[in-house]
């Protein structure tokens, strides 16, 4: 033999080696179609539970897009790697998971996989969802089975190569799937339990609220830690909780059930359509929910109680002071916001006090400037808090000018820097999504970049 | 003091830059077309037009109208020669009370002002803000309707802010 054919054997040994182990990885068997289910023949129990974990999952959020049928998919979900559209979940038997049986509905929760055997993108929260147990799978399963069937084909993902290859999942999850990231704890009390096995698993607080690495994986040893979702930062909601006043087990099922809180503010942004989905169902599970996250923020150190008090009586006390260094600022403050936000009226019909306000004392200004662009559009058919956006009647240097002075007198943080730059950016996200709206839009409760690829 | 440019006018106003655009216009210029309904941008009964955009006067302070143009509802027609989306409104009889009217017509001008050929679900996606106590929302959507085809017959450039009668 010689040495060039050696080199080429051992070449494509390597290649077939290779080849084998990445198909040994990778393959997922396809699992057999079956007849699209009666929806009489599920438990009606079953259906109504089922109901309230995918309300808990949020799943109507990603799997529905602004005016179109429930769960039909569709929606483009940006990411740093491209556009991906998220699946029709209804029963249709071509389009949506009507041949799906219940192992295949399970496997794709627990790993990833749909029924053909294909990786899906980890954009579908399995790293999450991985946790839920078999009972709660059958209850989704029950409840997505009995839904309207739509027929709406999948949108093709805007993906480059080697991304659009979904063998490169398999590797994704190699390193970064974990199952069985919750454990229960014997130390703790059932409802602690419960809430640790929901956040970690159905509701997948994470995906939001965790940063992600550079390949798009939450950051484990940063749990919690503020993340991004559609041009909106989701707070950090652990130790590291820029709320002026610290969340305790209370407040969060307040919170978390009615969508505001009066030390806190309403819920908007991506978070609407969770506080939305949360108000109907069980109590029992939101309160789960919030003494696991109590856990999670854990308890406020003497010198931030000691802040918060003070907060909060600066936030009685009426008065709009006069600013020297930013009249531009102190002006608008006092014409456009002042008028609820500083008059007492109670929440949520009246503004939250500023001083009590997560958005201004972020480190992150998105939020801020989205509202104050945007406003805060009513939920149709519900009373609702409400605020005017003013993106037609401040430009950039005003709205900057307004914003380093709520951050100057509303926070005891260090200034924001590029505001300008951030006020820019958003204003030309929410330009792009007013524009390729359909219909109604419901702007902020609707992710700005949804809906645009 | 600054100058403030209302329907094609100027005038020299003499008040804090925190004022809200709806006083001056009632209070100073007597221009009462724009209503003072909720004062907290809530119901949409102050709402202009600034610069071709639809803004809510109440929580607007002059400051923000340095070099701006206003637009009020007394500068799109006349009593004897009513812009297109006032005759529409008339033709309709859109208003009960009235008093939410002259902030719709402004909203829908300044909506077809930008696109003169909006679909019913942008009509009341743009006109969500405002609302109407009597509950003539039939009466209004049929008013932008019809206002649409007025001005796709009419000169469309009714906008144009004519002196106030």
């Amino acid at each position: 033999m010689t040495k060039s054919r050696m080199i080429a054997s051992v070449l494509a040994a390597l290649l077939i080696g290779g080849a084998v182990a990445t198909f040994a990885i990778a393959w997922r068997p396809a699992i057999a179609a079956i007849e699209p289910p009666a929806p009489q023949s599920f438990d009606a129990a079953l259906v109504k539970r089922g109901r309230d974990l995918a309300a808990i999952g949020n799943c109507n959020d990603c799997h529905t897009v602004r005016g179109g049928k429930d769960f039909a998919g569709g929606l483009p979900v940006p990411t740093p790697f491209g556009t991906i559209f998220s699946s029709n979940i209804t029963p249709d038997a071509e389009t949506g998971i009507g041949r799906w049986p219940e192992a295949a509905f399970r496997r794709a929760m627990r790993s990833g996989v749909n029924r053909d055997g294909q990786h899906l993108y980890p954009t579908f929260p399995y790293d999450h969802f991985t946790n839920v147990n078999d009972e709660d799978d059958r209850a989704l399963y029950a409840y997505l089975m009995t839904r309207q069937p739509v027929r709406a084909p999948a949108r093709e993902n805007l993906l480059s190569f080697p991304l659009d290859q979904r063998v490169v999942i398999a590797g994704w999850k190699l390193l970064f799937l974990r199952r069985g990231t919750y454990q229960p704890d014997s130390m703790k009390s059932a409802e602690w339990n419960r809430g640790a096995y929901l956040v970690e698993g159905l509701a997948h607080c994470g995906s939001c609220h965790t940063p992600r690495n550079r390949l798009g994986a939450e950051r484990a040893s940063a749990q919690f830690a503020g993340g991004d979702v559609d041009n909106w930062h989701a707070y950090a909601i652990n130790a590291q909780s820029p709320a002026p006043i610290p969340w305790d087990a209370d407040a969060l099922l307040a919170y978390l059930r009615d969508g505001w809180h009066p030390d806190h503010g309403v819920a908007r942004g991506p978070m609407a359509q969770v506080v939305s989905n949360l108000s109907s169902v069980p109590e029992s599970d939101i309160r789960a929910i919030a003494t696991y996250m109590a856990g999670v923020f854990g308890a406020p150190t003497p010198d931030r109680k000691r802040r918060a008090e003070a907060v909060l009586a600066q936030a009685k006390s009426l008065s709009v002071r006069a600013s020297k260094t930013n009249a531009v600022g102190a002006s608008i403050y006092a014409a456009a916001c002042a008028t609820c936000h500083e008059t007492r009226r109670p929440l949520p019909y009246g503004g939250v006090n500023l001083g009590l306000s997560t958005a201004i004392s972020s480190p992150d200004p998105r939020n801020a400037i989205n509202i104050v662009l945007s406003g805060v559009r009513p939920v149709e058919g519900e009373r609702s808090p409400i605020m005017p956006g003013f993106a037609a009647s401040m430009n950039d240097d005003q709205i900057s000018a307004l914003l380093n002075y709520l951050r100057a007198r509303f926070s005891n943080q260090p200034a924001w820097t590029g505001v300008e730059k951030t006020i820019a950016d958003a204003r030309r996200t929410q330009a792009v999504f007013l524009q390729t709206s359909p219909g109604p839009y419901n702007a902020p409760a609707d992710a700005t970049q949804r809906d645009k690829p | 003091m600054m100058t403030l440019k209302v329907n094609g006018q100027n005038h020299e106003i003499d008040a804090d830059p925190d004022t809200p655009l709806l006083y001056v216009l009632r209070d100073d210029i007597k221009l009462n077309a724009a209503k003072f309904g909720c004062g907290l941008g809530q119901c949409g009964s102050c709402t202009v037009i600034v610069d071709g955009n639809a803004v809510l006067s109440c929580v607007t302070p002059l400051l923000l109208l340095e070099g701006k143009q206003v637009t009020t509802l007394e500068g799109l027609g006349t009593i004897e020669a009513p812009a297109p989306i006032q005759r529409a409104f008339m033709e309709e009889q859109a208003a009960q009370c009235g008093y939410c009217i002259a902030g719709m017509m402004m909203r829908a001008q300044a909506l077809l002002q930008k696109n003169p050929k909006p679909s019913e679900e942008q009509i009341r996606a743009e006109l969500e803000p405002h609302l109407c106590r009597c509950g003539t929302h039939m009466r209004i959507l049929r008013a932008v309707h019809r206002a649409i085809r007025l001005m796709d017959t009419a000169d469309a450039s009714s906008a144009t802010p004519r002196r106030a009668q």
